[in-house]
């Protein structure tokens, strides 16, 4: 018996033309369950249509997908959908209803669940998020980062065990963003959530257990996120380009610094001052 | 065309139980020429002030409506782009609009023709004052695509919803700029693309501003991407104006920067990290003048 994946895909094919270019390319990967992995690339790498085949809104050309050991098929979609949850890139067109707690209610009603529990999970999906205080706020008044919450809070509410993230941080203002990663982070840790982050801000790939870089659909690094930006000049082969402290970093060591890689501004703040402290003394 | 405003107010929803005032009293002079830059956080009032500039947002004075009561004060706004009084209703607002380019937050929703070219001779034709010709009309459509970084006979004939998200962008760009406005106005250009995709649009905007527009005026929420790029800085933080500054003398105040709430350059992070340690690093802020300034300082040492 193999260990159990949450998402699994093996010789996985898929182009959105038929006889096109390949979207995904002959695909192996799988995600732990329980893991945090970050999915990097530039536009068109691939990363979204990985999302989109992970919970059948595409279905794949060739190759086998297995969700918690199951095979994805048409027979068993539904069921799958309640253990992948995503949520999209943009905050105004993933809400359905105009007041918060009737927009988290939306996909648990659709699984057809009794009233009492569809309330309980509204309960915990506004708690999961940190926003209870906002039940009965409609939902067009919200930030960008609180309307994204909901809808996270909306997915949670169907109870997924894997929550995959496309871009969904990519519309929002650096404090919206930092709300969406916080509250990631959060639910994996507390609730053993896994959690699949599809971004090409470097920086929020550093939260992750594990990272995968893809090009052309296919993936072409994966490993630690700290180690990934260590190989810098193959990033650039991908068009990705290293956080701007990643670069600070090289930059300086080129200049004669004698800093090592860090994505801690404090401690690249510590050695740049200690290296000038030793020269002067 | 030097914008010019002076006790500048907005309340969306006055009179109703909903009013929020947007903008508050605020004065602010953008001179021909510059590359500036706008930030504040989500409901600071930078929109609003920009969609001024423009007039989508009117100066009550300006509209038809407007009848002076005996009871009000006399206003004493004061809102110029170059010589358009925005504050007289008898301003012609169609050829303002012509010379103050507006590109929205993600401006690639807002195509809609079936080709390329349809849609950025949208605005040329509407704008233009007599009825262009066909020649006219291609001319323009194809300098616009051109500055933009397109290649027009390869991408006229394709529908814009083809195009990959950066390209869509450009094609946004080049349906506002196809009129030659001499102000552009660009609500967050580079949100939600690439780092590659980031870096070209604003080489392009530094291509337009030699170029075409004289003054290019962004609102960002990248604080490295303001430091890098811009010649001053408005900082809106609940309806008001809290500093005009060069991005060097700005992220010198970074404290209260980070204390209203507001992000700051990385280089303006690690400048405050290295005062804990002692260390008074003076640098633009950019990563080029960071880097120049932290070698040296290290360098000096050795001599000493």
């Amino acid at each position: 018996m193999r260990d159990m994946n949450a998402i699994e895909f093996e010789n996985v094919s898929f182009s959105y033309e038929e006889g096109g270019t390949f979207a995904i390319k002959n695909l192996n990967f799988a995600v732990e369950e329980g893991e945090f992995l970050a999915v990097l690339g530039h536009n068109g790498s691939g990363k979204s249509t990985l999302a989109r085949l992970s919970n059948g809104l595409l279905e794949a050309d060739s190759g086998v997908i297995r969700v918690f050991g199951e095979q994805l098929t048409e027979k068993n979609l539904f069921d799958i959908r309640k253990q992948v949850g995503i949520v999209f890139q943009s905050p105004d067109n993933q809400t359905v209803a105009s007041i918060v707690e009737d927009d988290i209610a939306f996909g648990a009603e659709n699984i057809a669940l009794p009233r009492e529990e569809i309330g309980k999970r509204i309960d915990f999906a506004l708690h999961a998020v940190g926003m209870e205080e906002y039940r009965h706020a409609t939902v067009s008044r919200l930030s960008g980062g609180q309307k994204q919450r909901i809808a996270i809070a909306g997915v949670l509410a169907v109870m997924p065990k894997v929550l995959i993230l496309d871009e969904s941080t990519a519309m929002l203002d650096p404090r919206g963003r930092r709300e969406i990663i916080d509250c990631v982070t959060r639910l994996n840790k507390e609730q053993g959530i896994t959690v699949v982050l599809i971004t090409h801000f470097m920086e929020e790939a550093l939260r992750a257990s594990r990272a995968i870089v893809m090009n052309r659909g296919e993936i072409v690094m994966q490993g630690a996120p700290s180690d990934i930006f260590e190989r810098h000049e193959e990033l650039l082969t991908y068009n990705l380009t290293l956080p701007l402290i990643g670069r600070i970093c090289r930059d300086l060591r080129a200049g004669g610094m004698p800093v090592t890689d860090t994505l801690d501004v404090d401690r690249l703040a510590k050695e740049i001052a200690s290296c000038v402290s030793k020269q002067s003394t | 065309m030097r914008i010019q405003a002076e006790h500048l107010s907005y309340t969306y929803n006055a009179g109703s139980p909903f009013a929020s005032a947007a903008l508050k009293d605020v004065s602010l002079t953008v001179e021909e020429g510059e590359f500036f830059g706008i930030i504040g956080h989500t409901g600071s009032g930078k929109s609003t002030f920009v969609q001024h500039l423009n007039a989508l947002l009117r100066v009550p004075t300006s509209l038809r409506k407007y009848r002076k009561k005996r009871k009000d004060p006399p206003s004493n706004t004061v809102l110029k782009v170059g010589d358009f009084d925005l504050t007289n209703k008898k301003t012609d607002f169609n050829a303002l609009r012509s010379k103050v380019g507006m590109v929205m937050q993600y401006p690639e929703y807002q195509l809609f023709a079936e080709t390329v070219f349809d849609d950025v001779a949208f605005g040329y034709k509407n704008f233009a004052p007599e009825k262009p010709t066909k020649e006219q009309i291609e001319n323009a459509v194809r300098d616009a695509l051109t500055i933009v970084g397109l290649d027009f006979d390869e991408v006229k004939e394709m529908s814009p919803f083809d195009l990959s998200g950066g390209q869509k962008r450009r094609v946004a760009i080049a349906g506002v700029i196809v009129t030659k406005p001499e102000i552009l106005v660009l609500d967050e250009p580079a949100a939600g693309l690439d780092p590659l995709g980031k870096q070209e649009i604003m080489e392009l905007l530094h291509r337009l501003h030699s170029s075409w527009c004289r003054t290019v005026i962004i609102v960002s929420h990248d604080m490295d991407e303001i430091a890098e790029n811009c010649t001053r800085v408005a900082v809106f933080s609940d309806g008001e104006v809290k500093y005009v500054l060069p991005p060097k003398e700005l992220f010198t105040h970074s404290e209260e920067l980070l204390s209203l709430g507001l992000d700051v350059p990385l280089t303006a992070k690690i400048c405050l990290a290295l005062k804990k340690y002692g260390i008074d690093l003076k640098c633009d802020f950019t990563t080029e003048d960071f880097l120049k300034q932290t070698l040296a300082l290290a360098g000096k040492g050795v001599k000493e």
